[in-house]
């Protein structure tokens, strides 16, 4: 079957409600992509920088930030993943040391 | 081997939740439904059922609950009545269009103002639309049998909706009738425990229900979950068939057929009211009458071939409906005619709303009247519904 109009009499109930089940899951379920809402670094219009003087590698930006971009271990200094990162400011917000600098992107 | 018992319509509920070894409940007390989870309660905390209780500060939370759980794999049950009902219809879509099998008992009240807790059917009939297999008992038998049905129904890898189980307030609820249980482990049989479907979250394994996607996302699901319930109807006569083997009595199906077969004047309703009717149609009977009920059971997915076919051999039908459309005319008034129009004439009664009792005799005197007005050729007059209110005297 294709086209634009559709109405539907059941035939084969177990086939059909695989078909479905299919469709469903499809329409229904998002499973964590990298970047399944496409390259979304390019909505940025502040990039935070992480000056690493000042970083204490608490993990704070790690923490907060909502998009899950900041890649942290303990011990170890934060990076950010810029291809994906919007420029919330969410961790330079929260940076107990004030190491993250928001710096207007094209600068 | 059955087990005869005396039991009112709530304990029956709460009896067929414990043989379908349901995992998880959740609810919130309201009257006349609090007794079914009360139960429920006991059972759990004497160890006879072996579930997670969660209480919970509203119904809209109770719902989200045991949709959780159903999500999580749970065999999952709630209960509720009127406002309660009211109160959950946000996530009534949510777990419909998540295709979660929940299972639930609608205790049937109508909605205030003024404060009411007796029966009418606008609270169940008002969320017809949000995706849930609704169906409705005429007895204690019936609620326990449907309540088992409904587990078995919704859980269907062909089907995979969520389920209300409806029974009048009181007049069910609080009644105490005699009834006959299968045996647990015929039931086990009947019912295994749930298949991972449609799907099961687990820990580590991450993924987001219902995000935002493109509008045709939306009409898709509607799509998936209008096609389960066209398969439902074949299901749902499956069940009830196969049920005849633990319990050893079936009802028919989306609808039960009271001495139709020959019948020229067709009563339509739903609930327990519809054992008064069956009175009524004995007495009419035995004066000649050829009249007969179709008695509703499942009101999604709406019986339109069964209507079809009593229609066709059928002079007139008359609706009693126990909730009306304000502005329109009963709810399954406008229902039965938008499947029959212009098969039969449809004469719609409205009644009892509110809990207000309507006798056997009552209804011999409401059939007979639609039977004289079709003779008489007074069914031009039947395009506005007849508002039963025999207190205010006289007719008008």
């Amino acid at each position: 079957m294709n086209g634009k109009f559709w109405k539907y009499v059941p035939q084969n109930l177990e086939l059909e409600a695989e078909e479905d089940l299919r469709n469903f899951l499809r329409y229904l379920l998002a499973h964590p992509t990298p970047g399944s809402a496409g390259a979304t670094g390019t909505w940025r219009t502040l990039k935070p920088v992480i000056h690493v003087d000042k970083c204490v590698k608490c993990g704070m930006c790690w923490l907060y930030c909502p998009e899950n971009v900041i890649t942290w271990r303990p011990g170890e200094y934060p990076s950010i993943d810029y291809t994906y990162c919007k420029g919330c400011g969410v961790c330079s917000s929260v940076c107990p040391r004030g190491a993250i600098e928001m710096v207007v992107e094209g600068e | 081997m059955v087990r005869r018992v005396v039991l009112i319509g709530n304990h029956a509920v709460a009896e067929a939740v414990k043989m379908a070894r349901v995992q998880v409940v959740a609810a919130y007390p309201i009257t006349p439904q609090t007794i079914i989870v009360e139960r429920i309660a006991e059972m759990v905390e004497r160890g006879e059922l072996n579930a997670k209780y969660i209480r919970v500060e509203s119904e809209h939370s109770a719902l989200a609950a045991v949709y959780g759980a159903a999500m999580g794999g749970a065999r999952a049950f709630t209960a509720t009545s009127s406002h309660g009902l009211l109160y959950m219809y946000e996530m009534l879509w949510w777990a419909a269009y998540s295709k979660a099998p929940i299972v639930m008992a609608v205790v049937t009240r109508t909605i205030g103002p003024p404060w009411n807790i007796h029966s009418d059917h606008h609270d169940i009939l008002s969320v017809r639309d949000s995706g849930w297999i609704i169906a409705m008992a005429e007895n204690v038998q019936e609620a326990f049998d449907l309540t088992l049905q409904a587990f078995r129904i919704g859980e269907d890898k062909r089907v995979l909706q969520p389920v209300m189980v409806g029974l009048d307030a009181f007049v069910l609820s609080h009644t105490a009738e005699p009834l006959e249980l299968p045996e647990q482990s015929d039931v086990d049989a009947w019912l295994p425990p749930r298949e991972p479907l449609p799907f099961v979250m687990e820990p580590g394994k991450p993924f987001a229900v219902g995000n935002v996607g493109p509008n045709e996302f939306t009409m898709e699901l509607r799509w998936c979950v209008w096609r389960a319930m066209e398969r439902a109807k074949r299901v749902i006569k499956e069940v009830d068939e196969e049920y005849r083997k633990i319990a050893g009595r079936s009802y028919g199906g989306l609808v039960e057929r009271y001495r139709l077969e020959d019948a020229k004047y067709v009563v339509v309703a739903w609930g327990a009211w519809c054992g008064d009717m069956k009175e009524a149609v004995d007495i009419l009977r035995s004066e000649g009458y050829p009249i007969g009920l179709l008695r509703i059971r499942f009101a999604r997915p709406f019986p339109r071939e069964e209507l079809i076919e009593a229609a066709s051999g059928a002079k007139a039908m008359l609706v009693m409906d126990r909730a009306v459309s304000m502005g329109m005319e009963g709810i399954f008034s406008m229902e039965v005619k938008s499947v029959v129009g212009g098969r039969v004439p449809v004469k719609n009664v409205v009644a009892g709303l509110g809990g207000v009792d309507v006798s056997y005799d009552e209804f011999v005197e409401i059939f007979r009247k639609f039977i004289d007005e079709y003779e008489s050729g007074k069914y031009i007059d039947w395009t506005l519904p007849e508002w039963y209110m025999p207190w205010r005297g006289g007719s008008r």
